[in-house]
């Protein structure tokens, strides 16, 4: 009675699908983030973390990961997409006068602007990559081994000042799509119940708020504090 | 009090339609703002002028037929009440009062205020039932309910099918609508026969009356006059992954 494609393309399967494919992006960012606060520790650890995440499952893991979140990104946005498409449809014409209802409402300016968030982070995901991931292949020695230097890339470009700024902005839409993407993927995946929603709603701020802040610090903490160009890598190491 | 009211006239279903400005005086406190309109007809009809149409049956909030956008807002600003359940004296006296008929695709303006709500109805054929023996009636309790599924069963029950939520979803979605007619049943032994069959119909009804998709912005919880919580709509998307799970099986 029902296929999965069918499934798949119906309003609910699309909530589904949105849902889920956010909870994986969450996570990511998260795990993103976490590891990225390694450059607090100096060039070392940075590019032994980057290193450890480019030899696991013998270089594996990392197209694996890529495939995974091309996967996730595509779908997200596809089926986010397709929810706005629908919306233009089915309120073809609007009212003379519109205002909020309030109360229970969870109707915020982030859940007004989810599409235009969304494209933003689109268009400064693919920016990202291409500007960090294939960026200059610097090359340092860790252990007696060579890797990439990519702390001194990362440093580098966070130097100049326009670049850093961009970066941090950008952020601020990533807090802007999370405030009311993450309590929403849990509602989205039927999880919340009376009880659970308000706690949901609030932990939606406070994780938004601590991921885009997290990666908002990262760039402006290079920019001011350390100093120019893997100084470190150039002149045999910081210790 | 005195007020002047913005109200969208069209003649027919095709015909393009326009917000009219009408002046009214004399008006009691404690009128509902259709008691109003009755006012406001009786003083076209002096004028010559064709009455305003709007829908409306119990004028005590149980039976949906009621239903206007009043200032941007479906049933008005006042939270859980029903457009026949507002009061003037809940009103400004001397401002401007804008009136407008539910907005969706799905329903098309029949006169002025007046949409057609049959998707509903369509929705409700596609698996808001249950199937039951006939012959006598059965015995009380009978049929034993835990008093927590008899609450949601209720909480989601109350719903008078005035559609709201969709008037005032931003993407004209009915998910409230379509979910709380799913849920109480969802918690209900009757009607178990038909779960999962129920879920997948009724949601494919709603895409097929051409509904927009769910942002879960909860304005619908906002305007519902029942107070129907957004909850249900996710125990619509629990009951969809066990209809989908259960084809797997
Ligand atoms: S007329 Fe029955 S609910 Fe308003």
């Amino acid at each position: 009675m029902l296929d999965l494609r069918a499934a798949a393309w119906s309003s609910v399967g699309k909530k589904l699908i949105t849902g889920l494919t956010g909870l994986g992006l969450v996570v990511f960012v998260t795990v993103h983030l976490i590891g990225n606060l390694t450059i607090f520790m100096g060039a070392e650890a940075f590019n032994a973390y980057s290193d450890f995440l480019a030899s696991l499952l013998h270089g594996w893991f990392i197209v694996l990961a890529d495939l995974g979140l091309v996967g996730f990104f595509g779908l997200h946005a596809w089926s986010g997409l397709s929810v706005w498409q629908s919306k233009r449809r089915a309120r073809s014409s609007g009212y003379a006068v519109s205002a909020d209802a309030r109360g229970p409402s969870r109707k915020t300016a982030s859940s007004r602007s989810m599409l235009y968030s969304g494209i933003f982070l689109g268009i400064y995901v693919v920016l990202h990559v291409w500007h960090l991931k294939f960026g200059a292949e610097y090359v340092t020695t860790l252990h007696g081994e060579e890797v990439r230097d990519l702390y001194r890339l990362v440093v580098e470009q966070f130097n100049r000042p326009a670049i850093a700024l961009a970066y941090a902005l950008s952020m601020l839409f990533l807090g802007l799509h999370l405030r009311h993407g993450v309590w929403s993927m849990l509602q989205s995946l039927g999880m919340l119940n009376r009880r659970l929603l308000p706690t949901a709603y609030g932990a939606a701020l406070i994780l938004g708020g601590l991921l885009a802040i997290g990666f908002l610090v990262l760039p402006l903490y290079v920019l001011f504090f350390v100093d120019p160009v893997g100084t470190a890598a150039a002149m045999g190491g910081l210790r | 009090m005195h007020f002047t009211l913005r109200i969208w006239r069209q003649s027919g279903p095709q015909a393009a339609g326009r917000l009219e400005r009408y002046e009214i005086d004399d008006i009691n406190p404690d009128m509902s703002i259709l008691e109003m309109l009755d006012l406001l007809n009786e003083q076209l009809t002096r004028d010559g002028v064709e009455p305003v149409a709007f829908d409306n049956d119990c004028r005590e909030g149980i039976c949906g037929t009621c239903g206007l956008v009043i200032d941007g807002v479906a049933h008005g600003k006042k939270h859980l009440a029903t457009t026949c359940e507002l009061r003037m004296r809940g009103f400004v006296d001397g401002t401007t009062i804008t009136i407008e008929p539910w907005r969706a695709q799905a329903f098309s303006v029949v006169k002025d205020l007046v949409v057609d709500r049959s998707p509903f109805d369509r929705i409700i054929a596609a698996g808001g039932y249950v199937s039951a023996n006939v012959g006598s009636a059965p015995d009380a309790n009978e049929i034993l309910i835990p008093k927590v599924d008899a609450d949601l069963a209720m909480d989601a029950a109350v719903c008078i099918g005035c559609a709201a939520c969709v008037a005032a979803c931003p993407n004209a979605s009915a998910s409230l609508f379509t979910a709380a007619k799913i849920a109480q049943f969802s918690y209900l032994p009757q009607g178990q026969t038909e779960r999962e069959r129920r879920v997948v119909r009724m949601v494919e009804q709603m895409d097929a009356e051409g509904f927009g998709d769910c942002s879960n912005h909860g304005e619908c919880e906002a305007v519902c006059p029942k107070g129907i919580s957004i909850t249900n709509i996710g125990v619509m998307r629990r009951e969809y992954v066990r209809a989908l799970t259960g084809q797997l099986r």
